[in-house]
């Protein structure tokens, strides 16, 4: 059965950072009466309802579904992407997982690609730019054939799918020293390269995609597999390998 | 004055109007399309499939979005699946079926020639997402699998795992970018849609506020594509996201869009209990589970035992009790009107009694504990993670929750709002679930009128109306005039300087709804709800305190703005819910009920759609009509017994 639900007292430092030109610094403040059966982000309104009570600014960070799937929300949590719960978004993160009295240090993302809007707030859109360089299969509405058509091995429909389940949220650019991109950018790669489907783009699509990476100032990998460790969706540091293997072929097999 | 609405159904059987029709609209010349630009505001699997597809027509495509990035839109967290009619299991299924069952399932009140269209249009939509690299599950033979869902008695639902409205919105989020690519559609993020703008009775375009610098911006464009989801947050707590709103649909209805249906809300079964007074939304579990789970509650009152301490003949499995022949598997609002019903005998389960067992032991006993691992794993994790419980050893916890708006901007059959030039697709219309939404049709819909209906409709009323030539562009006064109207909005709402919190009046808004425009409404409740709703928007524009300034970033700003807009889309609902005096689908009036308590409909008074009419602030709106006809679907009190 569960836990019985306990009051705690917390003691947050929160990275305040007005807009992208300030500087910003951590500021420290007390929170009491956070339930233990509330989120980590139903912690983080009540500390905003309380701002707003004491006529401060509160804390602007970036979430939407609250279910772990819309990989809008982000925060580093006393040094790990997501906290402390592994395969799980900060919105899914309960506070049981803390106890009274503790310190939380709370931050932003913080990469070269993703500068800061505000506060917790940072602009991933370099991922789509990404996506756009080519992270799709070129095939208009209507021209589909019956889907049945592409038959598709279970194993490898069952692989695409472990992949596609990233959501972007760039925990893995986050925990990673050198802020690569690598894993997210193969998880696409991965999911377009297993499926016949994608097949016929995927030399064009892993040149664009990881030019694209390298162009947007993501880092290199240099296998510490942080990112896959702080994945909330348990993506596979092997998509990293099949995207290699996919980036040489197509330098290979390049006409330029 | 109540006026009459023309749907404009094409002619001829209800199997032949989709095909006549597209063959007598009229074509916009290829080399024409780039001449015009459409604005598609949300970017769900309505909009991106939409912008996607007009784009690759070659019409230039405005497209905005609340969040970060257009992949965060809501559809990504619909779970179960997608359905469609390719018979693949061989189980008897064909449009036909999908169409009946899509009208008998909305419990008659939606309009049969669009229900039609959809469950022609469903199996293109499976082959365009199977071929944009959806990986959807399959068999060991490699052809797609499929699996039975709420309600239906065919397997026609496809499905990616527990993900597919990731999956399916990661493709058209997908086919969107391939177009941004080639600049033919333009994303525009962390905008708010806060007017349309409409001259001389054409749409023309919008004004946004960026969401980080607070500037309001002009946008002209030949037409408006609304696809901005539901309004379930008007609840306060729902399934929803956190920014899902009615504001845009609610910009819209004042600007002259009708508003239909608004009390059809869907209350979800399978969610996850409330926990407490700081809870910010509920979470949902697919109803898959009741593929699998039984349903139960202790026999005894206040049976306080730990579930698995209660001995089978002390358990009522009610659904499998009262409906023999669908049991666990009755449709959304029936399985969520008996759980209410159980909890309000005190027999709820759980530390608060606002619960049910959704109990998988037999399934387990039956199929292994791996097998419904590798079906419901996901959600057994996500249930665990925020109980702290696990469904492998004892039952989960379950109660409804507001889930879907059936109602929504009235649209024509071509998708267009009573505003020309103004269209609504997906979740944002009324058209296609009438009063009850099947599982895995709110996919199907959102897909259907982005990538298969609007394409043509869309060329046909820029054609029609000639809007090649007549062009109107941002310098027209009236953008200026709407700017200056929503800014002046803005600094209002900022300058009541009171003294509580936006979310506290959106807490109380949304007690309000459900407690008396929630699962079970009646007249005494509705009419009390009206004038509380009335009462608590005075308050709010006396003494909502809204921080911060209106430059650069304000989330309180922004919430304030669309919590404004639900104290009043919600007296709408209330009052929809009170004219509309029949049960029907997931509306249920306790004055209309058989002797069994199941809704009872009045097709005699009510078979017509309310289509509501803004007539002024503070105003009683007008309740417009379309009536509706069911030539096909014979009339039949629902029975699932």
């Amino acid at each position: 059965m569960s836990s019985e639900e306990k009051q705690l007292t917390l003691n947050l430092k929160v990275w305040r950072q007005k807009d992208g030109k300030d500087k910003g610094q951590m500021v420290d403040y007390t929170l009491e009466g956070v339930s233990t059966d509330s989120s980590f982000l139903e912690m983080m309104d009540q500390l905003n309802e309380k701002l707003v009570v004491e006529n401060q600014d509160p804390v602007a960070f970036d979430h939407d579904c609250r279910e772990g799937i819309c990989g809008m929300c982000s925060l580093m949590i006393n040094g790990q992407a997501h906290g402390p719960e592994s395969e799980t978004t900060t919105c899914q993160l309960h506070m049981r997982k803390f106890n009274d009295g503790d310190t939380v240090v709370i931050e932003p993302w913080r990469a070269r690609a993703f500068p800061v809007v505000k506060d917790l707030m940072v602009d991933r859109s370099a991922f789509d730019e990404i996506i756009m360089a080519g992270g799709y299969v070129n095939v208009n509405t209507g021209n589909a054939q019956d889907a049945n058509e592409i038959l598709v091995p279970k194993e490898d429909a069952d692989l695409a799918m472990d992949a596609a389940a990233c959501i972007g949220c760039a925990a893995c650019v986050a925990s990673c020293k050198n802020a690569s991109a690598m894993l997210f950018v193969s998880a696409k790669i991965s999911q377009l390269a297993l499926l016949p489907q994608g097949k016929l783009e995927s030399d064009k699509r892993a040149q664009a995609m990881v030019e694209k990476m390298d162009e947007l100032g993501f880092g290199n990998c240099t296998n510490e597999a942080e990112c896959e460790a702080s994945c909330p969706k348990g993506i596979d540091i092997s998509n990293i390998a099949r995207m290699n293997r996919e980036y040489f072929k197509s330098a290979v097999v390049s006409k330029s | 004055m109540t006026k009459k609405l023309d749907g404009k159904v094409p002619e001829g059987k209800v199997t032949e109007k989709w095909d006549n029709h597209r063959f007598k609209m009229k074509l916009v010349n290829p080399s024409n399309k780039r001449k015009f630009k459409v604005i598609v505001v949300g970017t769900g699997l309505a909009g991106a499939s939409a912008s996607a597809t007009l784009s690759e027509l070659g019409y230039n495509v405005d497209a905005f979005c609340i969040q970060d990035s257009p992949r965060r839109a809501h559809s990504i967290a619909a779970q179960g699946g997608i359905n469609a009619a390719k018979n693949y299991p061989n189980d008897g299924d064909s449009v036909w079926r999908l169409f009946y069952d899509t009208v008998k399932g909305g419990d008659y009140r939606a309009r049969e020639s669009n229900v039609y269209r959809l469950a022609q249009v469903a199996n293109g939509i499976i082959d365009q997402c199977a071929a944009q690299g959806v990986p959807f599950a399959r068999e060991y033979g490699g052809t797609l699998s499929n699996r039975s869902f709420g309600g239906a008695q065919v397997s026609r639902t496809f499905y990616a795992r527990g993900q597919t409205g990731q999956q399916l919105l990661l493709g058209a989020y997908s086919a969107m970018m391939k177009e941004a690519a080639k600049g033919k559609v333009k994303i525009h993020t962390r905008r708010e849609m806060v007017d349309l703008v409409v001259v001389d009775g054409k749409t023309r375009g919008i004004i946004t506020r960026n969401i980080v610098t607070g500037e309001f911006e002009k946008w002209a464009a030949d037409a408006v594509l609304l696809c901005t989801g539901g309004y379930g947050n008007v609840y306060f707590l729902s399934t929803n996201a956190m920014t899902s709103n009615g504001s845009a649909a609610w910009k819209a209805y004042k600007k002259g869009a009708n508003f239909a249906n608004p009390c059809f809300t869907q209350i979800h079964p399978t969610c996850i209990p409330v926990h407490g007074e700081n809870q910010s939304k509920l979470t949902l579990m697919s109803e898959s589970l009741r593929n699998d789970g039984r349903v139960w509650v202790p026999k005894k009152q206040g049976d306080k035992r730990a579930p698995n301490d209660i001995p089978e003949e002390e358990r009522d499995y009610y659904l499998e009790r009262i409906y023999p022949s669908f049991g666990n598997l009755v449709p959304r609002d029936v399985a969520s009107r008996r759980a209410k019903e159980s909890v309000d005998e005190g027999r709820g389960v759980g530390k608060t009694g606002v619960a049910v067992y959704l109990d998988f032991a037999d399934a387990i006993k039956r199929d292994g504990e791996d097998a419904v691992r590798d079906r419901y794993g996901n959600l057994f994790t996500m249930y665990n993670r925020i109980t702290d419980e696990d469904p492998y050893k004892t039952p989960m916890r379950i109660f409804p929750a507001v889930h879907y708006t059936m109602g929504g901007l009235w649209v024509d059959y071509n998708l267009q709002t009573t505003v020309p030039g103004t269209f609504a697709l997906g979740e944002a219309n009324f058209s296609d679930h009438g009063a009850n939404r099947l599982g895995a049709s709110a996919l199907m819909q959102g897909l259907a009128d982005g990538y298969f209906v609007i394409p043509y409709t869309l060329g046909n009323y820029l054609v029609t109306e000639n809007l090649m030539t007549d062009k109107v562009g941002d310098d027209h006064p009236e953008f200026d005039k709407c700017l200056k109207e929503s800014k002046d909005r803005f600094s209002r709402l900022l300058n009541v300087k009171g003294t509580r919190s936006v979310d506290s009046f959106h807490r109380d808004l949304g007690n309000i709804m459900w407690e008396r425009v929630g699962m079970s409404r009646n007249k005494e409740r509705l009419e009390k709800a009206i004038s509380e709703i009335s009462d608590l928007r005075k308050e709010f524009w006396k003494d909502v305190k809204v921080t911060g300034t209106d430059v650069g970033l304000n989330v309180e700003l922004e919430k304030a703005n669309r919590v404004a807009d639900f104290l009043e889309l919600g007296e709408l609902m209330a009052r929809d819910a009170l004219e509309r005096n029949e049960s029907c689908g997931g509306h249920f009036r306790e004055e209309s009920q058989t002797e069994e308590n199941e809704a009872l409909r009045d097709d005699d008074n009510y078979a017509h759609v309310a289509a509501w009419e803004f007539s002024g602030d503070e105003q009683t709106p007008i309740r417009n009509i379309e009536e509706l006809s069911f030539d096909n679907v014979p009339l039949t009190q629902r029975s699932y017994k």
